[in-house]
């Protein structure tokens, strides 16, 4: 037994090196600190995605009532402040955008944006939104050092203003935006709230009944392991 | 008068049926080594995961749609739409690195006891039957979220095929049913993954349990509990009843029946593990990146390529192997060549001392180096290949091969420990 320990912590201490050695370089996030439970939070990331966002990029697999119910939206009020494309209430979340003719527009479609706190972790999404600066060079007049060459404008420039980059890849502070930076960064703290929500509805109803399926199998680990010492009784 | 009931029932179905036959042979006087350890819950757990991967597999097909158009929606229609969908998800995905998790605790449980050893050496080669198929489920099952990973991966493992000499390419092409993974790849997968693989996994879980039966249980000294006819006192032998099938041909000595003591053993093995099990998955169901790969949130896409193409944790091992190897057709030669090993390991290891606990230091520093190797080489596998990751892999799959080379050479003439005759108490 002492052994097979030794050779578990050994494999475990190689599984560690191994796993330093091949950590490879990588943007530098900040961290959202979002909070899935606040719902004011997701419903003012809903408002401000239905605003700034769906007009490019769709949310094709989560349904508008769904959002509703789980934000904790009424649903005529649902229909008048967060829809305005006409959609059926129980359909998904579109835009009209076509997409062959976005592709020529932005050099690619602007994808579907369901899964991107998925895809990307919502850190990235925090920092990208926040990471946008003045390069004439490219299309829009911007760029981001999150995501180099992106296609998009910055759509949230009225909001946070403009940025500059130094040579060494620093960003001075944003001018001439309507919030200060540090609404702004609640704004997109808010947004990328919405899009972790997004990415998986059920995120919190899987935790809160993972807690009562652990305490279910805890108990029951208990009473088997007096069974079956109960059992073994008589081989002893 | 409803015992009475039940016992003519019974009556009436043993006579055309030999069902408590049956019962009493494989599980109620079955005899099974009692001081089987923590290494021995993993082939009942093994079973539950099977059985968890097609139960939750059936009630998934009925909202899967395997189309290239609608897979990937029908996926996302499953984690929001359907009632619970997201839960039959995870515990199929979560099952599915559960189910090679068990596999290699309980391959390694083989190689340290010597299960493979005569005369286990056809269950042994069933267990690896069951590893292969596994495996090919596995990776079949990995398209079908039809994610950017799910494609992208297939394609990397698909074009391995290629490297066959003269008829390569219309392997792949007869592989994929296509020029490129499409559609068509997806339904036939599909197709494999629900009926064809399954239903050859379950055979060959019945042959494995069969073979297990017919030569009998390992255990952790290695020792026999089955001695020759007549060599035991009456008052040593096991104080249980066992199955004629057994009891007739040998004398059985320190075994237990295996159903009520092993199975209310394995129920608390089952407990356990399903704490694990509940706790990744409703907790942290992608694994860290590792039981679901984050391209594979974005659609499949043959036009874009992931930054970094990394095979799902329980392929690193071997994904590594090939990938070491600077030639591809000597990689997928060397890649298959390291499943080949461990089909043959009976035959490598030429000793008759079957534990570890008996056997020579050598032996336990070699099984511990390939331990090491193989944990180096999964991890190896999930990452990116640089230069250092390159060495040390090469240096990982010499270990690898290296510990069934060795074990040929030294097994044949090894300095083994005396083995007792009995297992102590």
């Amino acid at each position: 037994m002492k052994k097979l320990i030794i050779a578990i912590a050994l494999s475990f201490a190689a599984f560690m090196s191994a796993s330093v050695l091949a950590a490879g370089p990588s943007v530098a996030l900040d961290k959202a600190n979002n909070d899935l439970s606040d719902k004011e939070s997701l419903k003012k990331g809903f408002k401000t995605y239905i605003n700034y966002c769906l007009g490019c990029h769709q949310l094709q697999y989560q349904r508008y009532n769904r959002t509703f119910s789980d934000l904790g939206i009424d649903e005529a009020d649902g229909v008048a402040n967060y829809m305005y494309s006409g959609d059926k209430v129980g359909g998904h979340i579109l835009n009209s955008m076509p997409e062959k003719e976005a592709a020529k527009w932005f050099g690619s479609a602007p994808p579907d944006l369901t899964l991107e706190a998925r895809l990307r972790s919502p850190d990235w999404i925090y920092t990208y939104l926040r990471s946008f600066y003045i390069d004439e060079s490219r299309p829009f007049g911007v760029n981001n050092s999150t995501f180099k060459d992106v296609g998009m404008p910055h759509v949230l420039q009225d909001l946070q203003g403009v940025s500059t980059i130094d040579e060494h890849g620093k960003l001075s502070p944003a001018m001439g935006g309507t919030l200060t930076a540090e609404e702004y960064d609640v704004v997109v703290r808010d947004l990328t709230n919405f899009l972790e929500y997004v990415g998986e509805p059920n995120k919190l109803e899987r935790k809160a009944l993972g807690y009562w399926v652990l305490a279910f199998l805890f108990f029951f680990f208990i009473i088997s392991y007096f069974l079956k010492k109960e059992y073994w009784k008589d081989v002893h | 008068m409803l015992v009475k009931l039940f016992q003519d029932f019974m009556g009436w179905i043993d006579k055309r049926l030999p069902v408590t036959d049956a019962w009493n042979k494989h599980l109620a006087q079955y005899p099974a080594p009692k001081n089987f350890n923590f290494w021995y819950f993993f082939g009942s757990l093994a079973m539950l995961v099977l059985v968890n991967q097609i139960l939750t597999g059936i009630w998934l097909t009925m909202n899967y749609e395997p189309s290239g158009d609608g897979a990937f929606a029908s996926i996302e229609y499953i984690m929001r739409d359907v009632d619970f969908g997201w839960l039959l998800r995870y515990m199929h995905s979560t099952g599915a690195s559960a189910f090679f998790v068990v596999v290699y605790m309980h391959m390694m449980r083989g190689l340290m006891y010597g299960s493979y050893q005569k005369p286990r050496e056809l269950l042994w080669i069933f267990g690896m039957l069951i590893f292969l198929v596994l495996m090919a489920e596995a990776f079949m099952g990995y398209l079908l979220p039809w994610g950017n990973m799910s494609y992208w991966g297939a394609q990397v493992i698909i074009s391995l095929f290629g490297a066959v000499p003269i008829i390569g390419d219309d392997l792949t092409l007869w592989i994929r049913g296509d020029y490129v993974i499409s559609g068509a790849t997806l339904n036939r997968f599909f197709a494999l993954h629900v009926i064809a693989m399954p239903l050859v996994l379950v055979i060959l879980v019945f042959l494995h349990i069969l073979a297990l039966h017919e030569v009998g249980s390992n255990n952790p000294e290695g020792i026999d509990i089955k001695k020759p006819k007549g060599s035991v006192k009456p008052e040593e032998l096991s104080k249980f009843t066992f199955h004629k099938q057994y009891s007739e041909k040998y004398d059985i000595v320190d075994a237990v029946p295996f159903h009520p003591y092993y199975s209310v053993k394995d129920i608390m093995g089952v407990a356990g593990f399903l704490f694990l099990f509940c706790w990744v998955m409703f907790f942290a169901p992608e694994g860290g990146g590792y039981f679901m790969e984050a391209p594979n949130f974005t659609p499949a896409n043959g036009l874009k390529t992931p930054e970094h193409i990394a095979p799902v944790w329980y392929f690193g091992p071997f994904y590594t192997i090939l990938r070491v190897v600077p030639d591809k057709l000597l990689g997928a030669v060397a890649m298959f060549g390291a499943i080949v090993m461990l089909f043959a390991l009976p035959w490598f290891d030429r000793g008759t001392v079957k534990s570890v606990r008996y056997r020579s230091k050598l032996h336990l520093v070699n099984l511990i180096q390939f331990a090491i190797c193989f944990v180096v080489l999964g991890a190896l596998g999930t990452m990116p290949a640089t230069p250092i990751a390159n060495l040390i892999g090469v240096i990982a799959s010499f270990g690898y091969f290296g510990f069934f080379i060795a074990l040929w050479f030294y097994s044949k003439n090894e300095n083994t420990k005396p083995v007792p005759e009995r297992i102590a108490d």
